[in-house]
């Protein structure tokens, strides 16, 4: 697993354009919505959390295509799958090093967006808490996207589809625990429902994901 | 004992299913019409006049059981799906295919025909509230499920990669349900509770009929288009030559 880990994490760093064009997503889309909306800082702070959380969405989707993609391609998945390692835990490797290339940015660069939105030093901590707990769950939950579409046509726009209804949850209570501390109720059964959620998906996510590459690979 | 395990399972293979469905089909659509002309006479002439909503309310009688059977549907889908992957039967798979249109249109039913009921009781034809957010998250489920199978040109890959995504479907309902409510909600409790409910007699038995009406109709779309789905898939088939000949 930690062989997996460090293989895939080599390969994004030989192939840093596809890293770096997700992060600039992420930051252009969160610096698009005050030129929308307007810049008054009480309306900005009010959606800074939702904001945040629905371009850290979509820009974890960004890379998921190119979660089994490639190896799929070149025969490296199907190694993979033979080989006498349990395959679900390769793809849990894969998972972590998705997660590692496309969502821990993420979470460091998201204070930095917040700041820009008027939120305070408070929020801010829970904001990356709160991305520091979801972030993990977007890229299981989406890793079984992924490994549905995989060599399937139009994948892409496909996997949106399949994966972001199932994001919904993870995006309430990622962006209600700011919102909670904002408004002075506590972040804390917020914070306490992703890490359960987070928890179920650990278990259940690989799982269903190497079912999932199974049959693509019949 | 032993004879009814096979006599099961002799239903599973699409050569004796073809015909049983075929037979089973003109009685379903039989009592879906009996039940929708008894169910919308009830709805309309028997039952009276809301207290608070005038005629208003009368909209439940399609909406209620539409949202009953989108909900519903989706957890037969996910049996069926569930089965197939188990048991590897073609059938079940044929089954979640055949049913996922009709789940999609009812959930898409009870969306529109809550929208009209919402517009003159709440004054707005949509609220961010739980029930109708997931609803609709439930018609992105279903048409996610649609557009899995239409892209995978393999039947058999189609329908074992759209049976995982109903289980993990299934599984999420319940989060997906519970998260929309701790987030918002303003939506009317159920008004059917079978021990002590808040509704007239009448007003009861046209919904139930209603809803009755729906099942039959939904069991025979879901027949109707199963035959079809194995007169297309087994099409190299000698028997399926016999029967079309």
């Amino acid at each position: 697993m930690l062989a997996i880990i460090r293989r895939d994490l080599l390969i994004a760093a030989r192939r840093k354009s596809e890293v770096l064009t997700a992060l600039f997503f992420f930051v252009i889309v969160t610096s698009l919505f005050p030129l929308g909306i307007g810049p008054e800082p009480t309306l900005l702070k009010k959606i800074a959390p939702g904001v945040l959380w629905v371009a850290a969405l979509l820009a974890t989707m960004l890379g998921l295509t190119r979660m089994f993609a490639p190896d799929h391609a070149d025969g490296t998945l199907e190694q993979m799958a033979l080989a006498p390692t349990p395959f679900g835990l390769l793809v849990a490797g894969k998972v972590v090093a998705h997660w590692l290339v496309s969502g821990l940015p993420l979470v460091l660069l998201a204070p930095v967006l917040g700041i820009q939105f008027d939120l305070d030093a408070g929020a801010l901590g829970i904001l990356v808490v709160a991305l520091l707990l979801g972030t993990p769950l977007l890229s299981l939950v989406g890793a079984i996207g992924a490994a549905l579409t995989l060599g399937v046509r139009g994948g892409g726009v496909l996997l949106s589809l399949l994966v972001l209804p199932l994001y919904v949850p993870a995006l309430i209570f990622g962006a209600g625990a700011v919102e909670a501390h904002i408004s002075g109720l506590g972040a804390g059964g917020h914070l306490s429902l992703l890490a359960a959620l987070l928890a179920l998906a650990v278990f259940f996510a690989p799982w269903a994901t190497t079912a999932a590459l199974r049959i693509a690979l019949e | 004992m032993n004879n009814k395990i096979i006599n099961w399972f002799k239903f599973a293979s699409p050569q004796s299913f073809y015909p049983l469905a075929g037979r089973m089909i003109p009685w379903f659509w039989a009592l879906t019409a009996i039940f929708t002309v008894a169910g919308l006479w009830i709805s309309f002439f028997v039952a009276p006049t809301d207290a608070q909503q005038g005629e208003g309310y009368r909209i439940i009688f399609i909406h209620v059981p539409a949202s009953w059977m989108s909900m519903f549907i989706y957890l037969v889908l996910a049996f069926w799906a569930g089965l197939g992957l188990a048991l590897n039967t073609r059938l079940s798979g044929m089954m979640a295919q055949a049913l996922a249109p009709t789940g999609a249109l009812m959930a898409f039913l009870s969306l529109w025909t809550g929208a009209f009921w919402g517009k003159p009781m709440w004054g707005t034809w949509w609220v961010w509230d739980a029930r109708l957010t997931s609803e609709l998250i439930l018609f992105f489920l279903y048409i996610g499920f649609i557009a899995l199978q239409a892209a995978i040109d393999d039947p058999r890959r189609a329908d074992k990669a759209g049976a995982i995504l109903a289980l993990v479907g299934a599984v999420n309902i319940p989060i997906i349900y519970f998260s929309v409510k701790w987030w918002n909600t303003l939506h009317q409790g159920s008004s059917v509770n079978l021990a002590k409910s808040s509704m007239a007699q009448t007003m009861l038995w046209g919904m139930l009929l209603m809803a009755l009406a729906f099942w039959m109709y939904a069991i025979a779309v879901a027949l109707t288009r199963a035959r079809a789905i194995i007169l297309e898939r087994e099409r190299h088939t000698e028997w399926i030559k016999e029967v079309v000949r």
